[in-house]
């Protein structure tokens, strides 16, 4: 039994209105991007909650290390200069 | 209200789609993939909807007090007037696919017509379902691409079930004495003006498949004189079973 | 960025894990971190996870068949499209769940032979037969009732994917139970028959709900690690109670009788008591000793054997198709 055609792994991502970003729903096996596309409608938007549907192989998506995940993202976290509120701004002046 | 020409016309609409998305229901829990359980899930739910409008709309023109249960659940085979094509048994997979391509591939333009129907209700139903449809045909059109030019077993089951079924495709552009009457009086579409879309799409589908179009040869008729063949009795024995045990009671 | 060969995103998954790791794992649990695909986790985590996720997801996979059962015989146009509806959710679920499970590096097919082969199992409710109509109202009411009761804490476990898996699912859910509610309301203000068809159904579907919940706190094998993990947040018994406690009110509205003359209010702990269950039925049922645990994996095997064609035809029009686009660019 081992031996079952498997169908490849897609990931969905679905706008749920225009003006909204589309946003990762889950993922479909299909055999290929038209299937995947019709899947993804079937399964993901039956309660009308999609617009527009992107789908993506899962092998074609390359992804961040979580071991890496200090040297990736924790430089970001003391640069307070980049924030608005790192910065004076006389009360007189009022909102800026 | 009573008008029994519309409603016999109606009638015959409305049970097109309910035995056709009866038929597909009959696939829960049997699909060939989980995510086409969905999908044919999805294409019932739209037919048996479609149905739901448009015999509430014949019990109104009938103007008897039947609703759409009285009209589902208490009529026998002989009186029911779908098209012989929809009643066919599921088969496999590629048996489904082939009546789902021959069925859409009509009532797409069919309901696309008749969103131009001078009857408003049957407008209303056709504004639904054409885009229901346009979907159903995609579905339709996508499967016998793969199962045609897919493995030569699926070839060869798919090049069958278009064989088999193609004897119950005549009906589908056929137009019984009321129906001509309900279009030229513009609240029905003319099936015949069907039917050059139909052979476009056909061809089109079939070609993209590496299928071969049968030649006419036998047509089935009479689904809408209630002459159907012997499985949709059982069909209907089945679904109407608790109507009859029980008759008068709600559910 | 799912399922893709990441058994252990740093290496040998065999790699002994370190009581420092182990350490920093439960503290980013304690804190209410979630738990992502990618992210260590120890191998007793992982396995426990997809030992859960695969059988939930094959729960609602066979969980369609009982009521499949009856899609073809549903006595009103209403119904069958409700119907339809439900039994088409659980497949979707089961999709979810299959996808929750793979990313944690085991494939839908591997779950699936797991499945077939009985090595996996699924909730045992679904080894009884829908004899009736008032079946599916049960299995609404009480079934989809005990699911909610245990799904809606999982929707807060501490694995990423389960969690929103189940966010999605208990959404599509929340019509389950009332379409089963609303079944049982007709046959139970309906024809004496009809309300002898009700009751008949909640004195068979009782007991097998109650004990959806699993075995009593006392012995549970899995259950303690699990609340240390955060993959579970309440105790077999705590959920069940609270199963009881909602439903036997439900049931006095409906004016039919809990099948235990044991089930009454008690003052003292503010709860509804319960007669004792038949654990050794349970596991008897479990282990294949039920009324349709036969049927339901035939059933299983034989849609997949007969739709084999169907994924190898899709799979080689695929590559032909590939195929063709490469020689034409």
């Amino acid at each position: 039994m081992s031996d079952r055609a498997r169908l490849p792994l897609w990931e969905v991502f679905i706008r749920p209105r225009n003006g909204l970003a589309h946003r990762h729903v889950g993922s479909v096996h299909a055999s290929d991007a038209e299937m995947a596309l019709m899947a993804a409608r079937d399964v993901y938007t039956r309660r009308g909650e999609g617009r527009s549907i992107w789908v993506a192989p899962a092998s074609a998506i390359a992804a961040s290390d979580p071991d890496e995940k200090a040297e990736m993202f924790d430089p970001a976290d003391d640069k307070t200069y980049r924030q608005p509120t790192d910065y004076h701004v006389p009360e007189e002046v009022g909102d800026m | 209200m009573s008008d029994p020409t519309l409603f016999q016309y109606v009638l015959g609409l409305a049970d097109d789609q309910l035995v056709l998305g009866h038929r597909l229901s009959q696939w829960t829990g049997r699909a060939p993939i989980l995510e086409e359980e969905l999908a044919l899930g999805n294409i019932a739910l739209d037919l048996i909807g479609q149905a739901r409008g448009l015999y509430q709309y014949a019990g109104a023109l009938e103007g008897a007090g039947r609703d759409e249960d009285a009209l589902a659940y208490h009529r026998d085979a002989r009186g029911y007037l779908n098209l012989t094509l929809v009643e066919q048994p599921n088969g496999d997979f590629a048996q489904t696919i082939a009546r789902q391509l021959f069925y859409t591939a009509m009532a797409l333009p069919f309901w696309q017509a008749m969103t131009a129907s001078t009857d408003q209700r049957l407008a209303a139903v056709a504004a639904k379902a054409e885009k229901e449809t346009a979907y159903h045909l995609r579905h339709a059109t996508e499967w016998t691409a793969r199962l045609g030019d897919g493995t030569d077993e699926s070839h060869r089951r798919m090049q069958a079930a278009i064989n088999q079924l193609w004897a119950f495709t005549g009906e589908l552009f056929e137009m019984i004495a009321a129906e001509a009457g309900l279009a030229a009086a513009g609240i029905a579409p003319d099936r015949k003006t069907l039917r050059a879309a139909w052979d476009r799409t056909i061809d089109a589908t079939l070609s993209d498949a590496s299928l071969t179009r049968p030649d006419d040869s036998w047509m089935a008729e009479g689904g809408r004189d209630g002459l159907h063949g012997e499985d949709l009795g059982h069909m209907l024995a089945e679904m109407q079973s608790l109507q009859r045990m029980h008759p008068g009671l709600q559910w | 960025m799912y399922a893709q060969g990441l058994i252990n995103a740093s290496g040998d998954p065999n790699a002994a894990e370190t009581p420092e790791q182990l350490a920093r794992f439960q503290a980013r649990i304690d804190a209410e971190e979630k738990i992502e695909a990618r992210d260590w986790m120890p191998a007793a985590y992982r396995k426990t996870l997809i030992r859960q996720i695969s059988q939930h997801a094959h729960s609602e996979i066979i969980g369609m068949q009982p009521e499949g059962n009856w899609v073809t015989r549903a006595p009103s146009l209403r119904r069958k499209a409700s119907l339809l509806a439900k039994v088409q959710d659980e497949g979707g679920h089961g999709l979810y769940l299959y996808a929750a499970a793979e990313t944690l590096g085991i494939s839908r097919e591997e779950m699936q032979d797991q499945l077939l082969s009985g090595a996996a199992k699924y909730s045992s409710i679904f080894n009884y037969p829908t004899l009736t109509w008032a079946d599916i109202g049960a299995i609404g009411w009480l079934v989809d009732g005990a699911a909610i009761m245990n799904q809606i804490p999982l929707c807060r476990c501490s694995y990423g994917p389960y969690a929103r898996a189940m966010v999605r699912v208990c959404k599509e859910e929340s019509f389950h139970q009332r379409q089963g509610y609303e079944i049982m309301t007709t046959l139970a203000q309906g024809a004496p028959e009809q309300k002898a068809m009700a009751q008949d159904a909640l004195n068979r579907w009782w007991t097998p709900s109650v004990m959806m919940f699993g075995p009593p706190d006392t012995d549970s094998v899995h259950s303690d690690q699990s609340m240390t993990w955060k993959i579970k947040r309440f105790t077999n018994d705590a959920l069940r109670q609270r199963f009881v406690d909602a439903t036997v009110p439900q049931a006095d509205y409906l004016g039919l009788t809990i099948p235990d003359p044991e089930c009454k209010w008690n003052d003292v702990t503010q709860h509804y008591d319960i007669g004792p269950l038949d654990w050794d039925d349970f596991w008897k049922v479990v282990k294949g000793g039920g009324p349709m645990n036969r049927q339901r994996i035939a059933a299983r095997q034989k849609a997949d054997d007969d739709g084999a064609w169907v994924r190898e035809a899709a799979l080689a029009y695929a590559a032909k198709r590939s195929t063709q686009q490469e020689a034409a660019e």
